[in-house]
Parts: C-alpha cells; structure tokens; sequence
C-alpha cells in the first residue's frame, strides 16, 4: 500500500472527526488551496486561552481533508500558546507520511486556517520558519 | 456527428522501435517502468530531437539573422529550414505565414492583441467555444475589456459535442472572429474544423483555431481547412519547449501591427519612428529560441517519418482499447464523446476520489496522468465537477500500459473502498 495512503489517513477522509458546525465560534476562519481546490473552515471555541471545542467544515483531497479531522483532534484542550509554534514538523508527524513540495500544502491547509483564525498570520505555517530562521525539512 | 474516419493508407506503427528513441522512458520511477500517459500536458522527446538540440550548441551555434560570419549563416540557414519544415508539415502556401512564438498561448495573445486591439469595437463580438483551453479564453476576455467587444462562447453537448444549433444562433454578422480548439485537451472531441471554418467565413468572420492538440496528433492541412490563424506548441508534438508557430494568411499577417517592439522586426528605426520588416520577421521582435526552433524541426521530420495518418490510426486504437478497458473499472467516468469521436484523450472522474489522490495513487505505480482542471475550468464547470484525472496517449504507448492503468486503477478503488 502507498504511504500516502495509509489506513488511518483512508480512516480519517471517510469518517472525519468534529466535521460539523458550530454557534457562535469564539474563532473561526475560511481557507482554500488553488491547487487541489481544498477547502477547510475551521471553527473554535477559546476559554481561558485553551481550545475547548473544534469543528471544521470542508472538502477537497483526502490529505487535506485528513489533515483537518487530525487536527481537530489534536488541538482540543491545548492552549493557543502552545499551538502557536506549530508549524510544518508537527503536522507531518501528526499525518505520519512523507509529503513532497506540492502536497504539503494540503496538509498544512488546516493549520494555516487555525493561525489566521487565532492570530491573523496568513502565510503557510513552513513560510514562517523559513523566515524565522528554522530551517525547513 | 459523423465518426472521424480512419483512413484506409494508415499503416500500423511499429512502437517497440519508436520507444528505443526516447530515452526517457528507459527511467524507472519509484521502482517502476515509467508509464507515460500525461502526453496531452507535454509530449516525451526521441533521441533525434536531443541530438538536435547538443548538436547545434556543439556545432552550429551564433545569433540568427545578425552575424555575417560562418556560424551565424549557418545557425541561420538550420533556423530557416526549420520553418519551411514546418511550413510543409502543415501545407502553408509559403514559409512566411510561419511565425516562430514561444507556444500556443503566445500565438494566440498575438492574434488577440495584434489584430483584435486595432479591429475590434463596441457592438463587435469575438465568438469562442465552452470547451477552450484557457489560452484561447483569457487572451480574448482581456481584449473585449480593452475594445468594447462582447465575448460569446458555443456550449457543450451532454454528449460532449460542441452544439450546432446554438452556434448558428452565435454566429452573426456582428461576429468578427470565431476561436476554437481543432480537439478538446479535456474532452479528446475532435471538432468539425473544415465545417467550423466554412460556417464562420459565411458570415465574413476570422477563424483562429488552437491547434495544440491537432497539430501534434492529427494530420493538419491549413489549405484544406482555410483557417485564417492556426496556433501550436513544439513541446507537445516531440519537440523542445520554448518554441511554438502561430500560422497565419500572408495577407492578414502582412496588415497587422507588429506585436512585441525590438531587434529583428524592424527594417529600419529612426528615434521619430520606425518601419517593419517584412514577413515572418516583423512579429519576431529580439532573440528567439534558436535551437529550439531548429530542434522543432527535427521533431516534424520525427512526425513526418512516422506519418500522421499513421500516428492518428495508431492513437485511435489505443483510445478505443483503454475506452473499453477503463469501463470495467467500479464508479469510473469517462468525459466527453466515445471513443470514436476523440483523439489519444480520456479525462475520468472515479467515484468521489479527489484527482489528486487517484495521480498519487498511480504516481506510486510508475505511472503518470494528468490531474486537475487542465486548464479549462469551464469544461469541468459545464459538468458540474471540480476537476478530473486525464490518461492521454501519443506514438509510444502501448496496450500493455493501458493494463497497468487499469490494474492501478482497481487500486484506487480498494484503496477507498466504495
């Protein structure tokens, strides 16, 4: 079987976690990828600086999509404090796949619509370390 | 729609002989033979046309149209026997209707400016199809902003036809020039050019046909079709990117304003004004691609060996092959006309896998297709997806690929379960 196409990535496009609509978001922010035309909305509620509740709306290739439903997972009970570093490195590990130039955009999609929505950054979460001096992978 | 007829002087190509010509496809890619079925976006290059390209670097290579010494005559005399090469390929009445553009998109940016900005006006309207690549729509919607001009477009058929009725409707004396592709990139529809040609000119509209994908697959004759502009690109018919033709009527090409300034299309220049140089020159403004344009000539003497009767026949099989094969395939859509009505083209949509996963997919396999839009967003508008995967054949795929198309195919459809 093909990396890219794991069975939890398969697992996670067919049954995406938190996908649905939320009242009221605390956050919330629209974002696509022209390339595979993926769309994702994330939606966020905030207490206390801590994510309580995500959901997320979208559709597009099954690695952004994945990407959105482990996200969403992910970040639930974490503090924007923290997921403000995320960047390319901890989506990867979160996909478990190698990603080549093209598709990482995919994969980075939700994330930037998280950073937009929480901090108005809107470069793709890698752009700012190589600006920052980290270095890319 | 009468099917496109085969014709009876095809004689079958002999394929195992023409992949020894392209090296590329010696390549493993991830561990696999490569399959090349992405020949539609860009074609691979033989042997001939690589040593053509080393050849001129190594032997013959200086500014064309500039120099009086040897290796300038020479280039130049390899760059100009390379037009009435390709003059010939497509039966032009004479080199100089052969203007050497960067590719498709260029030839027609020049027809769109160098004749649509001094002739078009309010009230005036340029008719193009549904089905464009979107280098003959964006060209002519930037035109229409410019002049006033309305644009009109033919729509598809569900069938993947252009629709006859609706274009004896668009077609008025009020259209000015009528643009449309000879075959459809997404589709593989072959249009009626001749009828297309004729039905336009009785209304004493121009004709500019994007021939990107006729010219490298089909045989072209530009005296038979009586075409006013035929545009195409060396990269998708074995030649090297960089180089493309715009052909045009001597007499229009002569009454149009240049369309880039510089060296080369002048005759002379004096700092209050300047004069033009004669045909094909004046629209060829600083230094071309000069290997590339000989190159290209290699690559129609590559065609040409072959025969493009016998490239078309050759093709056609293929797509009737993998047509029916493809069918076997769980949730598979095949766009556009059967198998009769197209050329070596056949964009698919399988199930709800997104285009992109499916190219991934195949992309593990070895094998390469297009996938996206291709280009021509509103094709895939018209049937309501977003976009499609696209299998695509040219002189060295083989029925032996098809089936390993079609086994990575059924992947697909295991790996998503539907």
């Amino acid at each position: 079987m093909h990396d890219l196409y794991a069975e939890e990535i398969i697992d996670h496009y067919r049954y995406p976690r938190n996908k649905g609509s939320m009242e009221k978001p605390d956050l919330v922010y629209h974002d696509s990828n022209p390339f595979c035309g993926d769309e994702v909305t994330i939606m966020l509620k905030v207490e206390d600086g801590r994510v309580v509740d995500v959901k997320w709306q979208g559709h597009g290739c099954t690695i952004s999509q994945a990407s959105a439903s482990m996200l969403s997972e992910e970040i639930k009970g974490k503090t924007l404090e923290e997921l403000r570093h995320w960047g390319k490195e901890e989506v990867l590990d979160l996909l478990g796949i190698p990603l080549g130039p093209v598709r990482i955009k995919c994969a980075l999609l939700p994330l930037k619509a998280l950073k937009a929505a929480a901090w108005g950054i809107t470069t793709w979460p890698h752009e700012e370390e190589e600006e920052e001096g980290k270095g890319t992978v | 729609m009468t099917p496109v007829q085969p014709t009876a002087k095809a004689q079958p190509l002999d394929v195992k002989r023409i992949r020894e010509d392209f090296p590329i496809l010696r390549e493993q890619v991830h561990g696999k033979p490569l399959v090349y079925l992405d020949s539609t976006a860009s074609a691979q290059k033989p042997r001939q046309v690589i040593d053509t390209l080393a050849f001129v670097y190594e032997h013959a290579y200086a500014n064309v149209h500039r120099g009086i010494h040897y290796l300038s005559e020479t280039a130049t005399q390899m760059y100009e026997d390379a037009r009435r090469k390709v003059a010939r390929f497509i039966n032009a009445r004479s080199p100089r209707e052969i203007v050497y553009v960067r590719n498709t998109t260029e030839g027609i940016n020049l027809v769109a400016y160098a004749w649509g900005l001094p002739n078009l006006k309010p009230g005036d309207e340029v008719l193009i199809t549904e089905m464009e690549h979107h280098s003959n729509i964006v060209p002519w919607q930037l035109v229409c902003q410019m002049t006033g001009a309305t644009l009109r477009w033919v729509p598809i058929t569900p069938e993947g036809f252009l629709d006859m009725e609706a274009l004896d409707r668009l077609l008025t004396e009020r259209t000015r020039i009528f643009a449309f592709t000879a075959m459809s990139n997404v589709l593989g529809t072959i249009n009626p050019v001749k009828e297309l040609v004729a039905r336009a000119h009785a209304v004493e509209a121009l004709v500019l046909v994007d021939g990107a994908q006729s010219v490298p697959h089909l045989p072209v004759d530009v005296q038979d079709l009586d075409c006013d502009f035929l545009a195409f690109s060396g990269h998708k018919m074995c030649g090297p990117s960089g180089i493309g033709v715009l052909y045009g009527k001597r007499e229009l090409l002569e009454a149009m304003p240049p369309f880039l300034g510089g060296g080369e299309m002048i005759r002379q220049v004096k700092l209050t004004g300047s004069t033009w140089n004669d045909l094909p020159h004046k629209f060829e403004a600083g230094t071309p691609a000069i290997a590339e344009a000989i190159a290209l000539g290699a690559a129609v003497d590559y065609l040409s060996n072959l025969g493009m009767d016998n490239v078309a026949a050759h093709e056609r099989a293929l797509v009737r092959y993998a047509y029916e094969r493809m069918q076997d395939v769980e949730g598979l859509r095949i766009l556009g006309p059967g198998p009769e009505h197209r050329g070596g083209v056949i964009a698919f949509t399988l199930g709800d896998v997104h285009p992109h996963d499916i190219a991934a997919i195949l992309d593990a396999e070895g094998i390469a297709i297009r996938a996206g839009h291709h280009c021509a967003q509103p094709v895939h508008d018209r049937y309501g997806i977003p976009a499609s995967a696209r299998a695509s054949f040219y002189v060295y795929n083989t029925e032996e690929e098809v089936d390993v198309l079609v086994t990575a195919l059924h992947k697909v459809v295991e790996t998503f379960a539907f």
